[in-house]
């Protein structure tokens, strides 16, 4: 690698790390602004970009958009204390985990088209004279399927258009520059593309940050943190089954673990919602327990622990952890947008034939951050829907539920799939299958809830005659 | 008395069915709810529920108790006459009066020391209900701040400039007689004393 492509991964890196970091801290303000509009009052709108200075004014209170900045500002300059009794290694070591793990699981996400940006000119030559001259050495490089397809059936042998297990995609080595020329060298957004274990790479590393938890629980030698940071830490746990179950037959479907192959495939046949709708279901119960947010936020709620695990953190170290978990809140979300919901695809509208140019690219990259952004919105309504669950709800939803149904689901769609028994069709199957799943386990969950086991209330009659029912006992009989 | 065994009605949680079981209609429901009233708070009346504050003051009812003011008669003399009603009607014994000859002829007593700690007050208007000439008053002003304990108590001075700033701010108190004294300190003219004293 020579100096060239390290610089051009060195901005990469710092533009998308600037991009995370701005996600998280306006991530923030519309957490607080949906919250509020949900509850019918307005969010924070003071904090413009005015600085306080009269020439600026006409950026006062400007939808609060510079709260954010105000609160990195605060952050910055609070107080930063480490508490005598705590465990000091861990103590630090714990957000800088929770962050970490949480930004090298994101460095996956590819924004946006599959494609190589393309150049803001177009540099392709004419062919018949390019030919004539001998030094020339022809390289095109495909900019649709269609013109991959057609340049492998000339020339099977292509090494750096082979695909790679049975992504679509080649794989394209930067190429040799000399100097730095951008419009023809090949950059392609995102830092670490083309791998092709994508999802597996983003559930491995986001399993890491239950070590983030976990020590900051226990360095904090406190007993509320304690009980906070076991209780995340077995939600955590608990819920990577469900996460991986459920996106068993996406990839099983698409034959690859590649993330840039499975929009692709997505973009040929239907979007995953549709084949896999039990799946959608339980990836997104389960992403919403991964990044510990409601129903699932027992381990960070005010009322049961005060903070849980961050109870001991101040300033940074407490940013941290905020920071870990919308990075988490972000990157889950892109899976969900790219293994279910299409990626960059709108049917008819952005297709993989687009036309060419950096308009059809930026074109992608517009459809997916904006459905990525409308799950980060659901995310924060669900938070204003459901109540939290309790522990022992939770643990059992994750065992005796979630992953029940992800077992039912890979198999019955395994056997679908191979056995094909009404033909052609039959991947129509897949989703009647995933309602007579769901059915058929909450039918099963229904006789558990006989009157044995619920709790009954007491009311007295005599006093019905003044109004207030006495609530006597409650208890199961 | 203890409650007996027969007048206990016993409540059982609804039987959930199915699809209850499953929970999704329910969750659907609720979040439609809170994106229903998102939309409707961004798009329709939400925005002008909000009372953004510094900008747009709260409408106070008539009666509002907020800071006390010591009245001025027509010629700009403090209406108190040291009678020491208020000062006797406060829950909080929060008035302190110290009463000296009055200068002027028509009246024996006047203030000297008129003091009211304004963080001791409950702003109740037991002062204002019982002063006989109308001296004292509780004006709408309802977000003064100090910076101390000691800024906040108050002396003649500062409260007679309370009047001056809503005199001429307009904000009288909608039960102020406007500068005019009280029954107790109109002159006796015709009737029980028989003799008027003199107005100067």
């Amino acid at each position: 690698m020579n100096i060239a492509q390290l610089l051009v991964v060195l901005v990469t890196i710092g533009i998308v790390f600037a991009a995370v970091m701005t996600l998280v801290g306006y991530g923030s303000l519309l957490e607080r602004k949906i919250s509020a509009w949900v509850q019918d009052r307005l969010g924070p709108n003071r904090v413009g970009f005015d600085l306080n200075q009269p020439m600026l004014g006409l950026f006062k209170g400007f939808f609060g958009l510079g709260q954010p900045l105000a609160d990195g500002v605060k952050f910055l300059l609070k107080e930063e204390f480490a508490p005598k009794h705590v465990d000091k290694l861990f103590y630090f070591l714990a957000p800088a985990v929770a962050v970490s793990t949480a930004l090298i699981a994101f460095a996956v996400v590819p924004f946006g088209s599959t494609s190589v940006i393309p150049p803001l000119v177009d540099k392709r030559i004419d062919l018949a004279s390019a030919k004539s001259n001998p030094n020339y050495q022809h390289r095109v490089y495909p900019r649709t399927n269609a013109e991959l397809d057609k340049l492998k059936a000339a020339d099977p042998f292509r090494s750096d258009l082979l695909a790679s297990s049975k992504g679509r995609n080649p794989q394209i080595d930067l190429p040799k520059v000399v100097g730095f020329e951008l419009g023809s060298s090949e950059v392609r957004f995102g830092i670490a593309p083309q791998i092709d274990l994508g999802v597996l790479f983003v559930f491995a590393v986001s399993s890491l940050a239950v070590y983030g938890v976990v020590l900051g629980g226990w360095s904090s030698n406190n007993k509320y943190s304690l009980l906070g940071a076991l209780r995340s830490s077995a939600q955590l746990i608990s819920y990577e089954i469900p996460m991986g179950m459920a996106i068993l037959v996406v990839i099983y479907m698409v034959g690859s673990l590649n993330l840039q192959a499975i929009v692709d495939y997505q973009a040929e046949h239907t979007w995953f919602i549709v084949y896999q709708p039990l799946g959608f279901l339980l990836f997104l119960t389960a992403i919403f327990a991964e990044c510990n947010r409601m129903p699932f936020d027992l381990p960070e709620c005010e009322q049961e622990l005060v903070g849980g695990y961050h109870t001991e953190y101040s300033s940074m170290k407490f940013a941290c952890f905020m920071m870990g978990e919308y990075t988490h809140m972000v990157t889950t979300s892109f899976l969900l947008v790219a293994l279910f919901l299409g990626g960059w695809h709108i049917p008819f509208v952005v297709t993989q034939d687009f036309p060419v140019g950096i308009l059809a690219w930026g074109a992608k990259l517009v459809v997916f951050c904006a459905k990525m952004i409308s799950v980060i919105v659901f995310f924060m309504l669900v938070r204003w829907s459901l109540l939290r669950f309790r522990f022992d709800q939770l643990m059992a939803l994750a065992w005796k539920g979630l992953m029940i149904l992800g077992i039912l689901n890979t198999l019955g769609a395994v056997v679908i799939l191979h056995t094909k028994p009404i033909g052609e069709h039959s991947i129509w199957l897949l989703p009647a299958w995933s309602i007579v799943a769901l059915l058929v386990v909450s039918g099963l969950s229904m006789g558990r809830n006989k009157a044995a086991n619920r709790f009954r209330t007491g009311i007295s009659r005599v006093d019905q005659r003044f109004g207030a029912p006495e609530v006597l006992v409650a208890g199961r009989h | 008395m203890a409650i007996q065994t027969k007048d206990v009605i016993w409540v059982e949680p609804p039987k959930l069915g199915i699809l209850d079981q499953l929970y999704l209609p329910a969750i659907a429901g609720g979040v439609v709810t809170a994106l229903k009233h998102l939309i409707e708070t961004t798009t329709g009346m939400g925005a002008e529920k909000t009372q953004q504050y510094p900008e747009e003051k709260p409408k106070l009812p008539p009666h509002y108790r907020g800071l006390h003011r010591l009245n001025r008669d027509e010629e700009g003399r403090v209406k108190c006459v040291a009678c020491y009603m208020c000062s006797t009607a406060c829950p909080a014994h929060c008035i302190d009066i110290v009463a000296a000859p009055s200068p002027w002829k028509d009246r024996e007593k006047y203030p000297e020391v008129f003091v009211i700690d304004e963080l001791r007050c409950i702003y109740c208007g037991m002062c204002e209900q019982a002063c006989p000439v109308d001296a004292i008053e509780l004006t709408s002003v309802f977000d003064l701040t100090g910076m101390s304990r000691e800024q906040m108590i108050f002396n003649k001075e500062k409260l007679l400039s309370v009047f001056d700033e809503t005199v001429k701010a307009g904000t009288d108190p909608v039960r102020t007689h406007s500068g005019k004294l009280g029954p107790a300190s109109e002159p006796a003219e015709s009737g029980l004393t028989g003799t008027s004293s003199a107005q100067s």
